[in-house]
């Protein structure tokens, strides 16, 4: 918060005035025919990427030299908004007189950078890095219907923010050696979501296929299971463990031997807390959905589940249901 | 040439009014409530304005017209005073709202869900309305209110607020309508459509921002939301806004003068806007003119994106708006396109043109220009009018 967010500019306002020259004269807009591309001597690749319903398409032409694989000439259709057209149209620009291979190369980032008017000012604003993202697959489909190869070929590692082009295995790494915990802290140390924010968590502008979200819940539970592994491992005594290692070494357990039957009839159970009465360790439960009216829910589920947690952590272990 | 076709969002203030409240800033600028004659000098005009404002809804003496700030805090007092009264102590758990209301209407529904209050958003058909009968059809013995906005925003569409009350009136239901899209554009008269809380917005009929009000039906009276001294009857506290009172009485006068001219004139000129517009190839207006606000337009150009167009419109000095895709910070498509099940093609596509009493013949002749100018360039560049060679694969 504070000053700059309390009252919204036009985004209008952080487009460079590059972007804006494009927008109004895109100097490569338009298309190359089969009759141009043959007096060129090339061949002619046509690719789409995008789609309207989802606010972007573009239409990629090349006419590329088959002897030497350069890219005599390249044209563009885009339906988008402005940043989407001249992010087309400097794309186009950069495939330019390169290979099919150095054209490979071309990231949105290079195309951003490309529309900047100073070199630390960014040329769109951070939910506009999206339409450069589009300029960039293009490429990819077009070079891989020149090449005659699948488009994942190229791509070797699975991105998960396309804007800032972060990897998963980058997040990954990031996200634990620093111990992260929030979405506003890897976008601080990766940039990862502070652009179109599609690959924060569902329902965004794209889908994806896992989300920044995912991968912190994914590392909290890593860390759990490291926490009652080592309980487990050092043979640590449940009557010794702080409560947090023992509520998470009950979890544990339950996720292990009994959640996954709960959830195939409908139902699951959380755990409430965990209280020493005398010798006893009280473990109260509540049951979710089906299991909250099932008759078993306080005969056999509940034995079941009391019998596990006294053979896997202690013998003075009750199990009440609330 | 500037030409302002935007007034949905807002309007510019008629400078009668803006005449009728300048006093109040510099001579007549005393608090109402204190004891001395810099207060009373506000009393009567006071009075009068806030008389313009009954007369303006067919309000009667005993009900209450409590000014606010905007229409977002009536919405919001009407939906979160219903969750304190009836939700909350249990006597009911649910409430009725469309699916295109304004946002001030659905984020306050939403968040009184995540405090456990039921809400159905009605659906609207095709031609972009809430049917009568669909509020009938979910109406509970446990409902506490219905909401259904006036007029919306987006399309212009009239919804059947008369039939929504008379549905509500028979089955006991409260009754709220959003006519800040509304007032000054169609006869308004709460008593004939049976409602019990009425939004309105000044700025959206030529009055001055920072000024709404909530009309609340004699017996209907809500819990105030703003504690404090006893203005307003004790129902909104703070001082009064004394030139945003002034103003917005003399607006909705005005408003009130101008309605005819608006149904007829303003009329006119957009619907010699909108011929212009459907002459073009592949243009789709929402909603049949006859049960729309005679100043609103909501069309979709096909092949070119909402920003783009307006990016062009604003290049030649027209503005326009798009509730779509990339000129929100949230890059949604428009709501009201998605709700009506419009060709998913189209849904980043519709542009909305609204005029108000001051558009001019020659403002919507250049804008004719304009658009098929513009039409034409963005069409030029946009891939969906694309060449694509013969064998090569179009699918997406």
């Amino acid at each position: 918060m504070g000053i700059d967010s309390l009252i919204g500019g036009t985004i209008w306002d952080e487009y460079s005035q590059k972007v804006c020259e494009l927008m109004n004269n895109p100097k490569n807009m338009g298309e190359i025919t089969e009759e141009e591309a043959a007096s060129m001597k090339a061949k002619l690749i046509v690719a789409d990427f995008g789609a309207e319903s989802c606010g972007d398409a573009v239409r990629l032409y090349w006419a590329v030299d088959p002897k030497n694989d350069i890219i005599l000439d390249a044209k563009f259709k885009s339906f988008g908004c402005g940043t989407a057209i001249a992010s087309s149209d400097t794309m186009a620009e950069l495939c330019k007189g390169k290979s099919v291979d150095e054209a490979l190369k071309i990231t949105n980032i290079d195309v951003e950078k490309a529309m900047r008017d100073t070199p630390d000012i960014p040329a769109v604003p951070p939910q506009k890095m999206h339409c450069s993202v589009m300029a960039y697959d293009v490429i990819k489909k077009a070079a891989s219907q020149y090449k005659g190869v699948d488009m994942a070929s190229f791509e070797h590692e699975i991105i998960v923010c396309e804007c800032a082009r972060v990897s998963l295995s980058t997040l990954r790494e990031v996200i634990r050696i620093n111990d992260l915990t929030t979405v506003e802290q890897i976008t601080d140390y990766t940039k990862a979501g502070a652009f179109c924010k599609s690959c924060v968590r569902p329902g965004g502008h794209e889908a994806k296929d896992i989300y920044l979200v995912d991968l912190l819940t994914e590392y909290e539970k890593e860390k759990m299971t490291h926490v009652a592994d080592e309980a487990n491992a050092g043979n640590v005594d449940f009557s010794k463990m702080t409560i947090v290692q023992r509520l998470k070494a009950v979890e544990k357990v339950i996720d292990e031997n009994i959640r996954q039957m709960l959830i195939m009839d409908g139902g699951n159970v959380e755990i409430l807390d965990i209280k020493e009465n005398g010798a006893n360790f009280d473990i109260y439960i509540r049951y979710l959905g089906a299991c909250s009216g099932c008759a078993s829910s306080s005969t056999g589920t509940l034995f079941a589940m009391e019998s596990i947690l006294k053979d896997k952590l202690d013998e003075n272990i009750r199990v009440i249901p609330l | 040439m500037r030409v302002y076709l935007d007034n949905n969002a807002t309007t510019i203030v008629d400078p009668h009014v803006y005449e009728a409240m300048e006093p109040f800033f510099c001579q007549k600028y005393g608090n109402p409530s204190s004891l001395h004659q810099f207060a009373s000098d506000t009393h009567k005009p006071l009075k009068e304005a806030m008389q313009k404002i009954y007369a303006g809804i067919g309000a009667s003496n005993e009900d209450s017209v409590v000014i606010t700030s905007c229409a977002t805090e009536s919405n919001n007092w009407v939906l979160k005073s219903i969750y304190f009264e009836y939700i909350l102590t249990g006597r009911k758990n649910h409430i009725i709202i469309s699916e295109v209301e304004h946002p001030s209407i659905i984020a306050t529904a939403k968040f009184l869900e995540s405090k456990g209050c039921k809400v159905t958003y009605l659906p609207i058909n095709s031609e972009g309305i809430v049917e009568a009968h669909t509020v009938r059809d979910f109406i509970t013995d446990k409902t506490a209110l219905v909401s259904i906005m006036w007029a919306n925003n987006e399309t212009g569409a009239i919804f059947p607020i008369h039939e929504i009350g008379e549905i509500c009136a028979s089955k006991g239901v409260l009754f709220h309508t959003d006519a800040v899209q509304a007032i000054g554009k169609v006869p308004v008269n709460v008593k004939e459509a049976n409602i019990d809380y009425l939004t309105m917005s000044a700025h959206k009929f030529h009055g001055p921002k920072g000024v709404g009000a909530l009309y609340m039906k004699k017996g209907c009276e809500l819990t105030p939301l703003f504690h404090g001294g006893s203005h307003m009857g004790g129902y909104r506290s703070g001082t009064l806004n004394v030139p945003g009172i002034i103003g917005m009485g003399k607006a909705m006068e005005a408003a009130i003068d101008a309605l005819d001219f608006e149904m007829s004139e303003v009329k006119d000129l957009r619907d010699r806007l909108e011929d212009a517009i459907l002459e073009i190839e592949d243009t789709f207006v929402v909603t049949p003119r006859t049960k729309r606000t005679p100043n609103t337009i909501l069309v979709s150009f096909r092949g070119i994106e909402g920003e783009a167009m307006l990016w062009d419109l604003n290049r030649a000095g027209i503005a326009a708006s798009t509730g779509s895709a990339c000129a929100s910070e949230d890059l949604e498509s428009n709501p009201v396109m998605e709700a009506i099940g419009a060709e998913a093609d189209l849904a980043h596509t519709a542009i909305r043109f609204s005029l108000s009493r001051y558009t001019t013949s020659e403002e919507i002749d250049y804008t004719i220009d304009i658009v098929k100018e513009a039409v034409k360039r963005l069409r030029s560049i946009s891939s969906s009018y694309a060449y694509a060679p013969q064998g090569h694969n179009n699918e997406l």
